[in-house]
């Protein structure tokens, strides 16, 4: 098989067409991600009050602060976020690699907030193995959290890339995908809020 | 021959909806089972009005315009036809109208949960079931007494079966009586019967549990009002208690179990049964949980 | 602790016999493939041509294969449970225990779902889509080798199980609370939830790389209704698969995290609900259904059409209606437990909601029907397929609706008459379409056909066994037989069917030996079969238009479009304008994705993954899903994915190729 080097030309052309398969193909992700959420959301709302005598939604989540700086956090990092895809947008490749570092820090701090928050009721007893409503409470907030990790890791594995590849079709592409999934996920975390948070403590 | 196969199996299926006596889901014996075996019916001959024709039409189109067929008209670029594709809409839509407005009504009617209103009937009897791996639990909260794999009770008396369970789900069914209903932990489920002939039918567990499951069936007694009330008195008889540690020996798994009768129960046994899954500490049946909100 | 977790020499069924036959007929046949391959010296061959491949007709190619292998051990299955019930009356308990027995006949309700059907109706997708709509590829090579690979670990897993512990004994779809660790404490259960988990994902990467191949990757021209309905229909499958699949993943995770972390979703108590188990596996479980019945629908459009030598008859209605279907499949879950007891209004709404599906089925049957009206028929083994599918899907709708009939299934839920039911539409309709369409793209994938006489045969084997097998089930059921009966009494006088049903599933055996003998004959009689044209059948749609097999670029041209049925115009304009025969326009560079092991490697791993879960082996999970992820970061720092063919190249092989069906 004869093969050789793409001329710039031609890989610019097959780039363009390449994302706009890829981001098309995430936003459709995003679609069937958001029906999993949804699942474990109606779950949530059918065994909410399935205490089997254990405490409930209005006993334990009653730390409000606690809960609106990690929401405040999580939304903050969405904000930077895009401050970061502006700089792409730019070709500036340090401020895209500062406000992604910023956000990678709230990302951080968002999930220890969220460990120990699921530490200090494991710790008193109310872990998921409690009663069926903790368990769909630990599945919704850790299945979120758990997205948030993955979001983490693949944002460093982009910082390296953008540090070595610059801020080329595919970085950005790739950027973009990432901008998708963590609005997303803040979206997501909205309704968590509401649902299980709010809703709960009223 | 495949074709007239298929034709004659389905008019067979018929045939055996009409009269013959052998299958026993059909040979109905009370008259919820009866209006659901003419549901049965008349659906399949409303649907038959199409797939006849339909099964009609493939085999006489396929053999009028095969290829070889040098009479047949051919036409290579008709692909539509407004007369043609208002029918195929229209019937099938008028076809499953007239369905769906027998199956609302229907669906009200043979409702399990609604109490029966037959005319001439005796008072209702209430008997609770509950399901375990592998056998079926009944009590008479009424009687006071409680069997194994054996259900008895009078002639033209609509009964009221409230149902639970204490192992994986199941479905209570007696084929001849009609009617289906699951079993379920920590709930209860109601169907309501009524058998208008006297006779043993054949009961069952109808939803896949386990090792034991094809051994799960029971027998359903109709009697006469004097032998259903000699047999309750025989039962009373009899020294075994129903209470929290029988129980737990019954509810240990046990495959073809031989039918068993107690003759006196502790009060409020069946609401125990439930009430033990919806809080810790209610493993006791001797104490009474039956005050436990339902689920 | 025991570095191998739970697995010891027990887990191996060594009292079993007939577990031991099977698991030994698997692990010789998988000794003697390792041998002839190594004899033959071709492990260089299948790695880089066949497992790290990207080319969709390969991949389409070994996905069928794969169902064909577990269409062999469904069906092994089948004739078991047929057996056992034909002998285990009164009192002859048969020859298997209810332990396997219940192993048997979920591993063949598993299998021949997510194994059999799945793979054929991807396979055929993979190998179809992206030739009828002039792509090059699907829009995610990649993924679709990684999809490929993670449904493989799922058949690895139900294969293993024969000879590595045990299967579930719980029913095709795992009800808990019987599938709790509480009445399920083996790994069966966790077997059944790794294979369907796994190749549920790639399931579900297929479905959103062909619904974007079909959206963005259609040649110029072809506007959506310019798409063939097979087309259509895997667009409809695709849609459907990307919103039932995540629920099958949610529901199985549930259930894993209820058996592994004593969580509390769906167990009898500490406040869990097996009724939701139950509702969320039908919500993914229904729509499934229409999953493997579109593309079957969609098949017999292209058949009905092609040899009827007619255009089909009512394409936008066809259209129009897997669109309804298709909607309307996420609205009637509840219709498969009637019997749970919840309430007269929602049982009413679910049963008239699967009823008004009847009605755009009914009208495709029309349809079909219609096409063959003033046609030229031309009784090929396709057509054969379609026409028996045609008679006996009627007849299992016909007892499907009536099951949607609350009160008529609250008499026949749970009772053989639904077994009967989906049999009559999963073979009838699935089945028989999907072989169908095997035997009329054979040529395309592979440049040569089928033996049309032995697989007529086989198709007179297949329609009377079923008939033979599937009716008595449906008397059966009439007499209150209920499914997944080990044993039973004379007094039930049920005997004679069951042996009746026997008979029939040995004549659908006899059909299955002649598929298998009409493939293998057809291999080595294959110069007198050769497909020179590329056009075998005088097709209608754009696969027929590139040679048989295609060059791995499909097209050297990419195919610009503006009617239907572009093949059958063209050639139409070429019988007017026979100079424009020999034109050809100057070839261009094609870009192409390379070839990759990373997605067999991260399936691999997948396999090492879940086997730890399964067998409590911590170390050796934690250590492959590192390595899988590894995978994907490796894959995710490569850039060099794709190169390009140069035009000389294009010419030399598209020369080779009109020499060879010249000569």
């Amino acid at each position: 098989m004869t093969t050789q080097v793409l001329d710039s030309h031609d890989h610019h052309d097959h780039d363009a067409e390449a994302s706009a398969k890829v981001v098309f193909g995430f936003w459709v992700y995003i679609l069937s991600d958001c029906i999993l959420f949804s699942m474990i959301f109606a779950t949530y709302a059918v065994l909410h009050n399935n205490t089997y005598g254990g405490p409930g939604a209005h006993e334990l989540f009653t730390n409000m602060p606690y809960v609106l700086i990690e929401t405040f956090i999580l939304l903050t990092s969405s904000f930077t976020y895009g401050l970061a895809m502006l700089g792409a947008h730019k070709g500036n490749k340090n401020q895209l690699l500062i406000w992604l570092f910023v956000t990678f820090i709230l990302g951080v701090s968002f999930i220890c907030m969220e460990l120990n928050e699921f530490h200090n009721l494991i710790s008193e007893g109310n872990g998921p193995q409690r009663s069926a409503f903790l368990s769909s409470f630990f599945t919704l907030v850790g299945t979120h959290g758990l997205h948030v990790t993955c979001g983490l890791i693949w944002m460093i594995l982009l910082i390296l890339q953008v540090s070595k590849h610059g801020i080329t079709s595919i970085t950005t592409r790739k950027l973009t995908c990432l901008s998708l999934f963590w609005h997303f996920l803040d979206i997501v975390w909205i309704f968590v809020f509401t649902i299980v948070y709010l809703m709960g403590a009223m | 021959m495949n074709k007239k196969l298929a034709v004659l199996l389905s008019f067979g299926l018929l045939l055996l909806l009409g009269g013959c006596n052998l299958p026993i889901v059909i040979d109905s014996k009370g008259t919820i089972g009866e209006q659901e075996v003419r549901l049965v019916r008349d659906a399949l001959l409303l649907m038959l009005i199409v797939v006849v024709p339909v099964i009609i039409m493939t085999v006489v189109f396929a053999w009028k315009y095969r290829a070889s067929n040098k009479r047949a008209h051919y036409a290579p670029n008709f692909h539509h036809s407004n007369v043609i594709e208002a029918a195929v809409w229209f019937i099938p839509i008028i076809i499953i109208l007239v369905l769906a407005t027998i199956t609302w009504r229907t669906t009200h009617e043979l409702d399990p949960y609604k109490p029966l209103e037959v005319s001439n009937a005796n008072p209702p009897i209430t008997i609770e079931a509950v399901a375990l791996d592998w056998k079926w639990l009944f009590i008479y909260p009424e009687q006071n007494i409680a069997t194994v794999n054996l259900v008895e009770f009078p002639v033209n008396t609509p009964v009221n079966f409230k149902i639970t369970a204490d192992a994986p789900m199941n479905a209570f069914q007696i084929p001849q009586l009609g009617g289906q209903i699951y079993a379920m932990a920590g709930m209860q489920t109601k169907l309501h019967l009524i058998s208008e002939s006297t006779g043993d039918y054949f009961g069952r567990a109808v939803n896949f549990s386990g090792a034991g499951f094809s051994g799960m069936q029971f027998t359903a007694r109709v009697a006469t009002q004097e032998e259903f009330d000699k047999w309750v008195a025989s039962v009373k008889a009899l020294p075994d208690t129903l209470n929290n540690d029988e129980y737990k020996k019954l509810v240990e798994p046990s495959e073809n179990n031989p039918v068993k009768t107690y003759g006196n129960i502790v009060p409020h046994i069946f609401q125990n049964i439930i009430a033990k899954f919806m809080m810790p500490g209610m493993d006791n049946l001797d104490e009474d949980h039956s005050n436990m909100e339902m689920k | 602790m025991n570095i191998l977790g739970k697995l010891d020499w027990n887990a191996i069924p060594v009292n079993e016999l007939p577990a031991m036959l099977a698991g030994g007929v698997m692990v010789g046949g998988f000794i003697a493939l390792v041998l002839l391959i190594t004899f033959l010296k071709k492990w260089t061959w299948l790695w880089t041509e066949w497992i790290t491949t990207v080319d969709h007709k390969k991949i389409g190619v070994m996905y069928i294969i794969v169902a064909i292998v577990m269409l062999l051990r469904g069906f092994g299955d089948a004739l078991l449970m047929r057996t056992q019930q034909a002998i285990s009356v009164g009192a002859n308990q048969g020859f298997l225990p209810p332990h396997h027995y219940d192993q048997i006949f979920t591993a063949h309700g598993v299998i021949m779902i997510f194994f059999m059907a799945m793979p054929f109706v991807v396979g055929l997708m993979n190998i179809v889509v992206p030739l009828q709509i002039g792509a090059r590829d699907v829009a995610f090579p990649f993924l679709n080798s990684l999809s490929f690979w993670l449904f493989v670990v799922g058949v690895v897993l139900v294969m293993l199980c024969l000879v590595v512990g045990e299967f579930g004994q719980t029913g095709w779809l795992a009800y808990p609370p019987l599938s709790e660790k509480q009445y399920s404490p083996g790994v069966g259960v966790d077997y059944y939830i790794w294979a369907l988990q796994i190749s549920g994902i790639g399931t579900l990467l297929s479905g959103i790389n062909f619904f974007v191949t079909i959206l963005k990757m259609r040649c110029p021209g072809m506007t959506l209704f310019k798409m063939p309905v097979f087309v259509w229909t895997a667009l409809c499958a695709n849609i459907l698969i990307i919103i039932a699949f995540p629920v099958l993943t949610v529901t199985l995770g549930m259930l894993a995290l209820d058996r592994y972390l004593d969580f509390h979703f769906f167990t009898n108590d500490f406040g869990g609900n097996p009724m939701m188990y139950i509702n969320m596996i039908w919500i993914w479980g229904h729509p499934e259904v229409y999953i493997l019945v579109l593309p079957a629908f969609g098949i017999f459009s292209e058949i009905f059409s092609t040899y009827s030598h007619k255009r089909l008859f009512g394409y936008t209605t066809m259209v129009w209606a897997t669109f309804a279907i298709t909607i309307l499949a996420f609205v009637v879950w509840l219709h498969h437990f009637f019997t749970m007891g919840a309430g007269a209004n929602v049982n009413a709404f679910f049963g008239i909601a699967t009823m008004i599906i009847s009605i755009p089925t009914g009208v495709k049957m029309f349809n079909w029907l219609f096409t063959m009206y003033r046609g030229k028929i031309v009784f090929s083994a396709p057509m054969h397929w379609s026409i028996g599918f045609l008679i006996t899907f009627a007849i299992g709708g016909m007892t499907g609706v009536l099951l949607a009939v609350p009160g008529a299934d609250f008499l026949l839920h749970n009772s053989l008459f639904l077994i009967a039911h989906f049999h009559n539409v999963i073979i009838g309709g699935v089945f028989f379409g999907y072989t169908a369409g095997m035997v009329y793209w054979f040529p395309k994938a592979f440049g040569f056909k089928l033996n049309e006489k032995i697989g007529i045969a086989a198709f007179w084997c297949w329609i009377v066994g079923f008939y033979i097998a599937f009716m008595p089930l449906y008397v059966l059921g009439f007499m209150g037989a209920t499914r997944r009966l080990s044993h039973y009494d004379y007094s039930t006088g049920w005997h004679p069917y069951f042996v009746v049903a026997l008979v029939g599933a040995v004549i659908i055996f006899i059909g299955i030996n002649l598929q298998l003998l009409q493939v293998v004959w057809s291999i080595f009689t294959r110069k007198k079969n050769l497909d020179l044209t590329g056009d075998p059948w005088n097709g209608r749609t754009l696969e027929w238009d590139t040679a048989s097999p295609p060059p791995f670029y499909n097209f050297a041209h990419v195919p610009h479009v503006n009617s239907l049925e572009p093949h059958w115009d063209n050639k139409q304009y070429l019988l007017k304008y026979p100079e424009k025969k020999n034109e050809h326009r100057p070839y261009e560079d094609i870009h192409m994705p390379r070839y990759t092991g990373v997605g067999f490697v991260i399936a691999l791993f997948a396999f090492t993954f879940s086997f730890g879960m399964i067998w409590d082996i911590w170390w050796l999970a934690i250590a492959s899903a590192v390595v899988m992820f590894g995978g994907v970061v490796y894959r995710s720092f490569d850039y060099d994915i794709d190169y390009y063919v140069t035009k000389e190249e294009v010419e030399k092989i598209e020369t080779e190729i009109s020499n060879r069906n010249l000569a």
